[in-house]
């Protein structure tokens, strides 16, 4: 405060020497001792009481030199409660220096004192109408300085009249678009540019640098809110750039930074160019790309000045640019060429720029267009992250070896990054760990060398190791048989060193329990030698691994029969059996007792080798995501980049678009509140796998649907927080159905709404959807809701409605959409036949696009029961008797809609060898038909 | 054990540093260039002494070192220690340094200290030895810690003064001569009071010391009694009744008290007798408290009526209650004003009386003032109009004075002197006995 205060002063008192003030500062200065200086204060304050109490009217010189110590004592930490009144009557003076120490006051002191606020606003009010632009900068200084809410419904209205006006001078204008940013940025709702927006894009062609400088500050925040209303501000912002860039540097006088025309103009014109795609008007963007292409240009001219400010100056828009570049991401010679640039960067001898060059690599590593480009840096980023000195360059450059990283140099740069793990700073350690896991296993080309690589992360930053990694290794291994021998030996050998670390230990038991017997043929690792290197690092293990290895010894019994003695010996020491912890204990009494009583055949059964773990996403990625928070751009890319590269991994198809045909991975209930690229992880289709990840209970959202086609009840979803369950029941073309809505959390939901919408089509023409009773906006924690739904089948449909429900938990806004079960099978009448009437009807809907069939493989067991259950289930009648092959499935039955009833005819073969179906559907309208087909298809 | 003492000036810089201990970050210095202890140092100043907030609690902990502190008008002495001390004990060890050096070079100020560092760190190596405090009574420092040049002592000398700091009576030297023998007796005692407007005492108590100054010959035993009501009771009972009335009413009852080291305790437990064998010169003999039955020299009348949101009247009358015949001096009055106080009127028919804007207090002072008297003053009070809300908070008026009795009630009964090897005897000693009484915290709510 005190050194604000020192700033600020001196130029106050010169100006017009406040000399009482001058001597009140200095003696504060001069006091010994706190004690002295708090009873200098209070006699200044009793003095300035009894001036302000005082009969005789103050002078304005007299009020000014008060008010001024009262601010510098307030500026000392001590409380003021009066001299509100003298500040604000300060306001009305003519002298400017009494004015400015008024709104200095003011400003520093707010006081919410209504009467004051109205007095002080009525000041303001004067300044801003008055014609002297002193003044009115001084007023637009002390509402931007206070920004209280109060002053924004005051003045918010007012100022876009001053700042457009075409009388108002510059630096007025500029005045009011800061202040008018500062409102903007308290209250948005109260500052409304409506009319004013398009005069204000135009600001950016005002003639004063100053004013397109305030305004664009502005503007670049107003058209990340709106960006549409503002569109207009590209063309004009990049003719404005490209008329500074294309400028002499002496062209712009007072604007010019060290030979460098208007730094701050081009970067802030950059960076709200970076709040559009790129124009596409080709002429504007050509213009842009003149412009990019000059500055990188310049960058390679020598130097103008050997100032840092110069070279701060360029770089700063060069850097600007180059955001910009990669933000348009479509330019592939100015990416490649950002780039290079960077490149020379890398070796700068300014830390900063090595840093921020990093930093930019990272996001150009991720475009198609430039991915080659940064991997020709891979020698120097290498040897940035062994030998920079500053540990968040290090990070960067290990962030950027990470997203570089491809099948070809995955081999170099994971041998890199372990090799520096062994140095590397703590802080970064576990992420490098993580980093490592990853690429280890997204590029592995042979499943030995992922291997190798794992054991040896472990090895040397087995602290660092977390629990999903190693879980990692151990599925892998487990699901590829043509590493399990390998693996085996790797860990038997890893093992004895003298050494070792508990996640070692860990992966070892685990793979030694399940694969020991493949290498037990040699001697020098026969199953007693396992058992023996395994036991001897028991004791130093905590109990969860201790527990692990227990595991490992049962199935040593089973693989090794002749190790059963040794083992039950271990079992039965007082150390397992009598352990203290319950865990232990119990796996030794049970393990003891399973190893004597059953027979080598249950032993087998029990102890068989763990089958192959379901494809999940890789809990490593996720947790580095996790780590990262969802703004992280490097995790993102390389999630996008993985797409690219035809990798081990990445053999399955990307989740197709969500079309109608609701395809397995279409998100059709919106689930997926965080970032798209959870959604596109499961669907990247790792053929590795992830038993161990948090198994939260999400199958593809259509399951949910596919479930209701033959059954009306159950629960149509379910999560940590709600669950949905369903009861409906229909007759001819009406349906109701019954929504329960169940708050699984403590905690209650507020404002719960829900609303079901028809999209397209569906809305007016084929189904009438209308909701009951409406819900209470609360939902207890514990509770559960009821809504009822009522539907009318109008004609045929295909698509379902949707369910929209939001509500709040915690705060945080949930947002869910789900399709509700609605099938045109519901609406199914069944209908009794004979056998020869049956086939009558069936050559009567001979028309082809009557018809429509499916041949498909069997997703279930081909259960004659179950098969039976489902077809009734779909509301037809099972005709019995009627197909001359006992085999095969019959039905019929009328869809009853508003419009016309359609009958339908349904014919199911199933060939048990081939475990295959035919379904043939006929109908009297094609399009039931073919949804008929569709639907039922997913069924068996 | 205290692992460093250090002392600042008002701004913080040190004056004086001795490190006892490693723990407090000695043994980072070799490698680091002192820049621990550094850290502690700076730690202290930068937490306590330019705190932003005033720090009120004298043990302040900072990265799990505690800093001890009292200060002296504008010093600051600081021990330091990372382990966990019996505070009391540094404390105490705390003012005994600040005793002796008052003792060596008179008050404690900045320049006496810069002025006599090196007998400082002299006193400092004897009275703390590796933390733990040391013999610290003046008198037997004195005798080996001068401050005339290095004079070389003869082995006799040496020895004696090995013998006499390591012997039983650590704090007084054989041989002693006066021509005169003579003793100083001072009971100086203040008086703390809290009492509300209406005149009802909420706290009361006094705290006394018996400070004694003596010029005796030889090695001389002496027995201090007075009206202690526990002795005065077993008398009554064991001896003759006729005046146990009178003297239950003149026995006081001592809360708790405490004696310099020279007092046999295990005489004290048994007979509750004071007997000791003085050291020479200045010396506290014993520091008491009382609470019960306090005679109050002055009792405080205010009367506080607001006019209004501008203006405040004050009317005060204080009442001396003790013997006409004796005299208060140094009366002071103070009375707090509201914090947008704008000006003062003051009448007092006594005294003088003053407003003191930089104390926000009216302060009025009597030079002098018999017993069962009363004096009155009356102000008026222009407030200023404030924005805040909050009241004045009214905080309690306050007095000082000294007055020529024992607000306690303790009488010195005897102090017999008795030295068998050297011919004198009790009467030949000369004997003064002097009662003070002074205000402590004496504060009335008004």
């Amino acid at each position: 405060e005190e050194a604000e205060k020192r700033a600020n002063m001196p130029a106050v008192s010169k100006g017009d020497g406040m000399r009482g003030l001058a001597v009140f500062i200095s003696d504060i200065r001069n006091c010994k001792s706190k004690e002295a200086e708090i009873k200098r204060i209070n006699k200044e304050l009793a003095n300035i009481r009894s001036k302000f109490k005082g009969d005789k009217a103050l002078d304005g010189y007299s009020k000014k030199k008060y008010v001024c110590k009262l601010l510098f004592i307030f500026l000392l930490g001590h409380d003021i409660d009066f001299g509100h009144m003298e500040a604000v009557n300060l306001l009305s003076s003519n002298k400017y220096t009494e004015k400015q120490i008024g709104y200095l006051f003011i400003s520093v002191l707010v006081n919410s004192n209504s009467e004051l606020i109205r007095l002080i606003n009525n000041a303001i009010k004067n300044d801003l109408s008055s014609r002297n632009p002193t003044f009115m900068c001084l007023a637009l200084h002390c509402i931007a300085n206070v920004g209280s809410r109060e002053m924004a419904e005051a003045f918010a209205g007012e100022i876009p009249r001053i700042l457009v006006a075409g009388d108002t001078m510059d630096s007025v204008k500029q005045s009011a678009a800061l202040c008018l940013l500062r409102l903007y940025k308290t209250s948005p709702d109260l500052v409304l540019m409506g009319e004013w927006t398009s005069r204000v894009v135009h600001l950016l062609n005002d003639q004063h640098m100053g004013v397109v400088t305030a305004a664009i500050s502005l503007i670049t925040c107003l058209s990340q809110k709106n960006p549409d209303e503002f569109k207009t501000c590209v063309s004009l912002a990049v003719s404005r750039l490209s008329r500074i860039v294309s400028s002499a540097s002496t062209d712009l006088q007072d604007y010019t930074y060290y030979f460098v025309p208007a730094p701050w103009l081009s970067c802030k014109l950059l960076r709200l160019l970076q709040c559009y795609p790129p124009p596409e008007d080709g002429a504007v963007k050509g213009r842009l790309v003149e412009c990019l292409e000059t500055i990188l240009n310049k960058a390679q001219e020598p130097p103008k000045s050997k100032k840092v400010q110069h070279s701060n100056a360029k770089n700063a828009i060069l850097f600007e640019a180059i955001s910009l570049i990669i933000h348009y991401d479509s330019e592939p010679n100015l990416l490649v060429r950002a780039c290079n640039q960077l490149g020379q960067f890398l070796q700068h001898r300014e830390t900063n720029l090595r840093y921020l060059a990093l930093e930019s690599m990272c996001t150009l590593a991720s475009s198609e267009f430039s991915h080659e480009a940064v991997k020709t840096h891979i020698e120097t980023v290498i040897n940035a992250l062994k030998t920079e000195r500053d540990v968040s360059v290090r990070q960067r450059a290990a962030d950027l070896l990470y997203a570089m990283c491809d099948r070809s140099n995955a081999k170099q740069i994971v041998a890199e990054m372990l090799s520096y793990l062994e140095t590397a700073d703590y802080s970064i350690r576990e992420e490098m760990v993580l980093k490592v896991a990853i690429l280890a296993e997204k590029y592995a080309v042979d499943y030995s060398w992922y291997v190798d690589t794992i054991l040896n992360l472990i090895r040397i930053a087995g602290d660092y190791v977390s629990e999903e990694v190693w879980y990692r290794v151990i599925q892998i291994v487990i699901n590829r048989d043509d590493v399990q021998g390998y693996a085996a030996k790797t860990v038997f050998e890893a093992l004895q060193a003298p050494a070792c670390h508990e996640n070692m230990v860990k992966v070892g038991g685990y793979i030694l329990g399940e694969f020991g017997n493949l290498i037990a043929g040699d001697p020098r690792s026969s199953p007693l030698v396992q058992f023996n290197l395994l036991h001897s690092k028991f004791h130093l293990c905590s109990v969860p691994t201790r527990a692990l290895l227990l595991s490992a010894y049962i199935k040593f019994i089973n693989l090794f029969p002749e190790t059963k003695s040794t083992i039950q010996e271990v079992l039965r020491s007082d150390s397992q059996i009598r352990n203290s912890d319950v865990e232990l204990q119990q796996r030794a009494v049970e393990y003891l007792k399973l190893s004597s009583i059953a027979s080598t055949d249950v032993l087998a059964t029990v102890l068989e080798e763990m089958p192959p773990f379901p494809e999940r996403e890789s809990s490593i990625l996720a947790k580095l995501k996790k780590k990262k928070g969802p703004g992280a751009v490097s995790v993102n890319e390389l999630e996008e980049g993985k797409r690219e590269g035809g990798e081990l991994n990445g053999g399955g198809e990307r989740g197709g678009d969500s079309s109608s045909t609701p395809s397995p991975s279409a998100d059709l209930l919106g689930l997926r509140a965080g970032p798209p690229v959870t959604a596109a992880a499961p669907s990247a289709g790792s053929l590795l796998v992830d038993v161990f990840s948090e198994a939260v209970k999400q199958p593809s959202p259509t399951a949910f649907l596919r479930l209701f086609v033959c059954k009306n009840n159950g629960v149509l979803f379910e999560n940590q927080l709600l669950q949905i369950g369903i009861k409906s029941e229909y007759r001819q073309n009406l349906g109701r159905m019954y929504l329960f809505y169940g708050n699984k959390t403590s905690v209650q939901f507020v404002t719960f709404t829900t609303t079901v919408t028809c999209p397209g089509e569906l809305q007016s023409h084929i189904l009438h959807i209308h909701t009951w009773n409406s819900l209470e906006p609360l939902i207890e924690g514990g509770a559960q809701v009821q809504q009822v739904i009522n539907i009318e089948c109008l004609t045929d449909f295909s698509d379902a409605p949707l369910l929209n429900i939001k509500f709040r938990y915690g705060g945080a806004l949930q947002n869910l959409t789900l399709k509700l079960p609605v099938t045109i099978n519901k609406f199914f009448q069944p209908t009794e036949m004979a056998s020869h009437d049956f086939f009558q009807r069936w050559k009567q809907l001979s028309l082809p696009q009557q018809e429509a069939q499916k041949i498909f493989k069997a997703n279930h067991a081909m259960d004659t029961e179950v098969l039976k259950a489902k077809l009734l289930g779909l509301g037809m009648a099972l005709l019995e008797n009627v197909d001359p092959n006992p085999e095969n499935f019959v039905c019929a039955g009328v869809i009853q809609t508003k419009a016309q009833q359609v009958g339908s005819l349904l014919r199911l073969e199933p060939n048990a060898q081939a475990q295959m179906y035919r379904l043939t559907v006929r109908s009297s309208k094609d399009t039931v038909s073919k949804r008929l087909c569709e639907l039922l298809a997913e069924q068996f | 054990m205290i692992g460093g003492l250090f002392i600042y000036n008002h701004k913080g810089e040190v004056l004086i540093s001795r490190v006892y201990r490693d723990d407090i970050g000695w043994a980072l210095i070799s490698s680091t260039g002192g820049r621990s202890r550094r850290n502690a140092v700076d730690a202290f100043r930068v937490n306590v002494i330019h705190a932003r907030q005033q720090v009120r609690s004298p043990v302040t902990n900072i990265a799990r070192t505690s800093f001890f502190h009292v200060k002296r008008s504008n010093i600051w002495l600081a021990a330091v220690t990372k382990q966990n001390v019996n505070a009391a004990m540094v404390f105490e060890f705390l003012y005994k340094m600040c005793d002796v050096m008052t003792a060596y070079f008179g008050k404690i100020s900045e320049e006496n200290i810069k002025n006599n560092f090196v007998l400082i760190y002299e006193l400092l190596d004897e009275i703390l030895d590796f933390g733990y405090p040391q013999n610290s009574e003046t008198g037997a420092l004195k005798t080996f810690i001068t401050q005339q040049g290095i004079k070389s002592q003869t082995k006799e000398e040496q020895s004696q003064i090995t013998s006499q700091v390591t012997g039983q009576i650590g704090w007084r030297r054989e041989g002693i001569k006066y021509r005169r023998n003579e003793l100083f007796l001072d009971v100086l005692e203040s008086v703390n009071l809290l009492m509300s407007p209406q005149g009802q005492v909420l706290s009361a108590h006094v705290s006394g010391r018996v400070v004694m100054k003596s010029y005796l010959s030889g090695m001389p035993e002496c027995k201090f009694g007075m009206n202690d009501k526990i002795v005065i009771d077993k008398q009554g009972k064991g001896g003759t009744t006729d005046d146990s009335g009178k003297s239950g009413k003149q026995s006081i009852a001592i809360d708790d008290c405490t004696f310099h080291q020279c007092v046999r305790l295990s005489k004290f437990d048994s007979e509750r007798s004071i007997s000791f064998i003085p050291p020479d010169g200045e010396y506290e003999l014993m520091r008491y408290r009382t609470t019960k039955d306090i005679i109050l020299p002055f009792r405080v009348i205010p009367l506080v009526r607001e006019v209004g949101r501008t203006k405040l009247e004050v009317k005060v009358v204080i009442k001396s209650n003790f013997k006409p015949s004796l005299l208060a001096q140094k009366i002071e009055v103070r009375i707090p004003t509201p914090l947008n106080t704008s000006g003062v009127q003051v009448i007092c028919m006594k005294g003088k009386a003053k407003y003191k804007a930089s104390e926000n207090a009216i302060v009025w002072k009597i030079k002098r003032m018999a017993g069962m008297k009363e004096s009155q003053i009356s102000a008026e009070i222009e407030l200023l109009p404030t924005n805040d809300k909050k009241k004045w908070a009214r905080p309690p008026i306050s007095m000082n004075f000294e007055v020529p009795f024992a607000p306690s009630g303790l009488k010195v009964r005897y102090l017999k002197v008795f030295e068998p090897k050297l011919n004198y005897s009790d009467h030949d000693v000369i004997k003064w006995v002097r009662y003070i009484g002074r205000s402590g915290i004496y504060e009335t709510r008004c």
